[in-house]
């Protein structure tokens, strides 16, 4: 905020919590920005809601030792995040301070830092020319930063159209530098530099129109490519009672994804998980790129023992840096982790505001604010006829890994793909452990997506994925047939069906996060392995019992296994390829 | 904590609840403490001259012209190297019978640690305890309770964990605590260390419950300045929690605070977060272990505290009587640690990951083979196999008498599924079981 104009001034009356009420009699602006003018400290609180002279506002940082009488001052701008080259490899908070910036061990409060350098040097070249006309988030020029060609854009916040009236010819800039000069309608000149501000709250929608996901986005993950594909610029989310999987499995969306820019929103989770990605990413190779990890990696950490009301503000600050990535024609990837917690602050505020309460104490407008934060997600046509997405995915933490509690019911209502993480697995190790049955990506319905695998994996994927599904629906049936009448009460057929959703299981769905080859399957390696299973599910055996069926799968399973470990197509995945190939052959009747 | 001369006295008490009272009062800032006829007492409550007191040891017997002194500060606690096998109450005063202790005084509940200044946490703490360390490591750094019901003995576990683990520090902060139980701990550590290690903070069942809020505060304050101050690795036992926030769900509702899940106020999860996320590794070389206690009713997770718990600590560890083996087991299907990854297979032997999975998934199976045989259906050959798998393993691994090495459990858990099992049922990478099975 180095450039704050203070449009009134008040002094604190009550104090709860994080909660603070504030007389003036000045102009006050709804979520408006101001500052408590604290033991030598400005503690940063957004207003959210005005009564008379009296302004409620939540304070971003802990409130002990505020009195009565303390001096506030309210600025003219809502909370914003300020964007341009740089940004990548950084750690944030909330509210977009630059952690590695802030000296010392503790976070004390007032404690802030710019989240970009003004005197870092970017090699500019024009993409536009002086006498063209822009508008908002038009391309001015590119810098290079890592792997990606960053984008300097009009600044999302001039509205209307410009001409340019003088550009920077290719060179070395510092990022404050005037790289250009837009001339308004009204001849009135704008300068602009490389970096902007945009405030959180507002979707930006500087884009041509929202187009529908059809590309599949890769993540390296058979049980949602394969089964449940989510798409660029698709939306999902992952439930799951605690010890289920979400971390992990958020981490290996994180590490394998298809994805230009990862943005990771740690909202209200632990701090140790943010630590792992802090420590690990700078050393992983990115799949995709040849570079390391963290260089298309940017985390907003607002951990569980961080304030309450940053981390509400800390989903936001992520969205709005994926729109600002997705106006540069790049495919963006936002995790958050996790919306509960989210909520949960939603719900302390609202509590200590004592509205009246929804469902579970949650406030009434909880669904609506889901609908719109997921809604600003999507897969986008830019000014220029260029594309860029943002791939939202979100976990949930419901309460008691109950299912029907507002949140999880609210996200169900906008997220295309639900990936439901089932206790059952996970205890049983079945990891990931993505409940087949209840799991679901709307996007397999979807004629683009149709269209998309038909021309990209190949003509019978649709086909090849109803099939598998609808073979583990059966093989759960049977494995309930099983458990009531015992193995002796059905037929020996069915023991076959049973088994082969067993491998079905075993060799495509469950999948090693913590082994180095098993962890990430290129979507080439999922259809070869997904055909291969097919083939041997669609085969006809003639077991005489059912310790023959168990016996014969358990070695097909372990083959498959062994297959998953090895490298695709290295010399050991082949010889496991044709033992498994010679023990079929042995014991198939109709192939 | 004791009152300096200098504050101004209030003498007019507008409202009193069982928890809290109310005055008028000028110049307060929040969170301050006060001393409300001679009570220990907190601001929680600010607005415009009201000022309300959360009095920590009761209301009860408090006149409505009670002396009200403001100390002009927020909590704090003298601390210094002398702490060390000494005991107090939930203010830091002495409850051994000995002088209080000198030191700088330190506020309490501080902020949090900058989460880039975090290191991850990377060593792994062993404690002999087979269910713990082959299923569930612990790793220094890591916060992780047990879930356990009340007449389940986890005091007497973490007790024995706290004796087995190497650290520098145990702070144990104990939340209504039966004397009996303080006495225990308290024995306990005095016949395995002497002096030189445990430092508790004990609110006892005979003293107000609303005391105990300042327990875990206190206890890692201390834990902090050891760990910062002094680089070592200290592990804080917190038992029991499941009570610290039943005294949270009082005092919001004498605050009228509208109620979440299960009676808890909708803070439950920040105030609970607030707490174990004091674990810590910092980069000097200092850290924060915290093992702590979450008694359940009938085993039910889903109740608020459990399941907030659940989601904030890294894991949690569950303890069950086996009825195969009549002895207590660390449950291994409800049991987790989190943070296992970052040690199993890399400081321990590259198997152990892969014997781990192979060996819960056996267990697992025996589980369904035993309902089975539960049910009347015949058993296979393969039922009856995991069957006695599971009994052995339940005997030689899961019980928490075990006391042995890494390497041994691995040894005796390959050799116990070689004994019952073939190559193809384990589902280990060809590697290890070559190098690993042993043949009858």
């Amino acid at each position: 905020m180095e450039n704050k104009n203070i449009i009134s001034k008040g002094k604190v009356t009550a104090i709860v919590g994080n909660l603070v009420e504030v007389e003036t009699r000045g102009a006050l602006i709804q979520n408006g920005i101001c500052f408590f003018q604290h033991d030598g400290k400005e503690i940063m609180g957004e207003v959210i809601k005005t009564s008379g002279q009296t302004a409620y506002v939540q304070v971003f940082e802990a409130t002990r030792g505020f009195k009565v009488g303390l001096d506030v001052h309210f600025i003219d701008s809502m909370l914003e995040v300020t964007m341009g080259p740089g940004m990548l490899t950084r750690n944030y908070d909330g509210l977009q301070n630059d952690l590695d910036k802030i000296d010392g061990i503790f976070l004390e409060a007032g404690s802030r830092s710019y989240p970009l350098e003004n005197d870092s040097v970017w090699h500019f070249k024009p993409l536009a020319k002086v006498g063209d006309l822009v508008t908002a988030a038009d391309w001015l020029g590119q810098v290079p930063e890592h792997h990606i060609q960053h984008k300097i854009m009009v600044p999302f916040k001039l509205e209307g159209e410009y001409e340019i009236s003088w550009l920077a010819g290719e060179g070395e800039y510092q990022l404050s530098d005037t790289i250009a000069r837009l001339k308004d309608d009204n001849g009135r000149e704008h300068e602009v530099s490389m970096s902007f501000t945009w405030p959180v709250k507002k979707a930006f929608r500087g884009y041509r129109e929202k187009l529908r996901p059809g590309k599949l986005f890769e993540t390296g993950v058979r049980v949602i490519d394969t089964l449940n594909p989510i798409m660029e610029g698709g939306t999902g989310f992952i439930p799951g009672p605690f010890g289920s999987g979400k971390t992990v499995l958020q981490h290996a969306l994180a590490k394998q994804a298809a994805a230009d820019v990862v943005i990771v929103a740690a909202c209200g989770e632990r701090a140790n998980e943010v630590v792992e990605i802090f420590s690990e990413f700078p050393h992983l190779d990115d799949p995709h790129t040849g570079g390391k990890l963290a260089e298309r990696t940017i985390i907003i950490a607002n951990t569980s023992n961080m304030p309450v009301a940053a981390r509400e503000a800390s989903v936001y600050t992520a969205m709005t840096l994926a729109e600002y990535f997705r106006s540069q024609g790049l495919r963006t990837l936002l995790l958050a982790d996790s919306t509960s917690r989210w909520a949960q602050a939603l719900r302390e505020m609202s509590n200590r505001m004592e509205e009246l309460p929804g469902p579970d104490a949650f406030p009434m407008d909880l669904s609506a604010i889901i609908a719109n934060y997921y809604s600003r997600a999507g897969y986008t046509l830019l000014p220029n006829g260029k594309s860029g997405s943002i791939t939202f995915i979100g976990t949930v933490s419901p309460a008691g890994g109950n299912l029907l509690e507002p949140v999880t019911e609210a996200t169900k209502k906008v997220a295309r793909c639900f990936f439901a993480l089932s206790q059952n697995r996970a205890d049983s190790k079945r990891y990931p452990a993505i409940d087949p049955n209840d799991s679901y990506s709307k996007y397999v319905e979807y004629d683009e997506f149709i269209a998309f695998a038909k021309r990209e994996i190949s003509a019978d994927w649709i086909e090849n994925i109803e099939f598998v599904k609808y073979f583990l629906i059966q093989g759960n049936e049977i494995r309930e047939q099983i458990n009531i009448l015992g193995d002796d009460g059905v037929p020996v057929n069915y023991h076959e069906t049973f088994w082969k959703s067993e491998l079905i299981d075993f060799a495509i769905l469950q999948q090693d996060a913590f082994d180095a080859v098993d962890c990430n399957s290129p979507l080439k390696r999922q259809k070869y392995m997904l055909e291969k299973v097919i083939g041997l599910v669609r085969k006809e055996f003639s077991f005489s019992d059912f310790d023959e069926v168990r016996d014969f799968f358990k070695r097909v399973i372990n083959l498959f296994k062994q297959m998953n470990y090895a490298e695709f197509k290295s010399q050991q995945f082949k010889e496991y390829e044709a033992q498994l190939e010679e023990y079929i052959n042995q014991n198939v009747t109709v192939s | 904590m004791r009152a300096k001369a200098f504050q101004k006295i209030y003498c007019r008490l507008n409202n009193i609840t069982k928890a809290t009272c109310t005055l008028d009062a000028t110049g307060v800032g929040y969170e301050e403490m006060a001393y409300v006829q001679g009570r220990t007492a907190q601001v929680v409550k600010i607005a415009g001259k009201s000022v309300t007191l959360q009095v920590f040891e009761g209301t009860e017997g408090l006149q409505n012209d009670a002396e009200v002194i403001f100390t002009g500060r927020a909590p704090w606690l003298p601390l210094s190297a002398h702490m060390a096998g000494r005991f107090f109450d939930a203010f830091g005063s002495p409850i051994d019978g000995l002088p209080a202790v000198e030191g700088r005084e330190y506020p309490i509940g501080g902020p949090s640690v900058n989460p880039v200044r975090r290191k991850q946490p990377s060593e792994f703490i062993a404690t002999g305890i087979a269910g713990i360390d082959l299923n569930n490591s612990l790793v220094s750094g890591q916060k992780i309770p047990f879930f356990a019901d009340p007449d389940q003995p986890y005091n007497q576990v973490l007790a024995l964990i706290a004796l087995r683990a190497k650290v520098d520090k145990i702070i144990l902060g104990g939340m209504g605590l039966t004397r009996d139980d303080y006495l225990f701990f308290k024995n306990t550590f005095e016949k395995g260390y002497g002096q030189s290690k445990i430092i508790g903070f004990i609110n006892t069942t005979d003293k107000s419950p609303i005391e105990m809020l300042l327990i875990p505060d206190m206890a890692l304050a201390a834990a902090e300045y050891y760990a910062v101050e002094k680089n070592e690795k200290v592990l804080v036992l917190l038992t029991d929690m499941t009570q610290y926030a039943n005294a949270l769900s009082i005092v919001s509702n004498r605050m009228d605070q509208i109620p979440s899940k299960d009676s808890m106020p909708g803070s439950l999860y920040s105030d609970l977060a607030k707490i174990y996320e004091k674990a810590v590794q910092f980069p000097d070389g200092g850290n924060i272990t915290i093992l702590a206690v979450t008694t359940l009713s009938g085993g039910d997770i889903t109740h608020a505290i459990p399941d907030n718990t659940g989601y904030i600590t890294e894991g949690q560890l569950f303890l069950r009587r086996s009825s195969d083996v009549n002895k207590v087991i660390v449950d291994p299907f409800r049991s987790l640690s989190r943070l296992k990854q970052l040690v199993i297979g890399k400081v321990t032997r590259k198997d152990h990951p892969q014997v781990m999975n192979s060996a819960i998934r056996l267990y697992a199976d025996a589980a369904n083979s035993k309902t089975k045989m539960e049910n009347g259906f015949e058993l296979s050959d393969y039922d009856r196999r995991v069957l006695q798998f599971a009994e052995e393993y339940s005997r030689n691994i899961l019980a928490i008498d075990v006391n042995l090495e890494v390497e041994e459990m691995l040894e005796e858990t390959w050799r116990i599924m070689s004994k019952y099992l073939s190559r193809d049922e384990v589902g280990i990478k060809q590697e290890f079981v070559d190098k690993y099975w042993v043949e009858s």
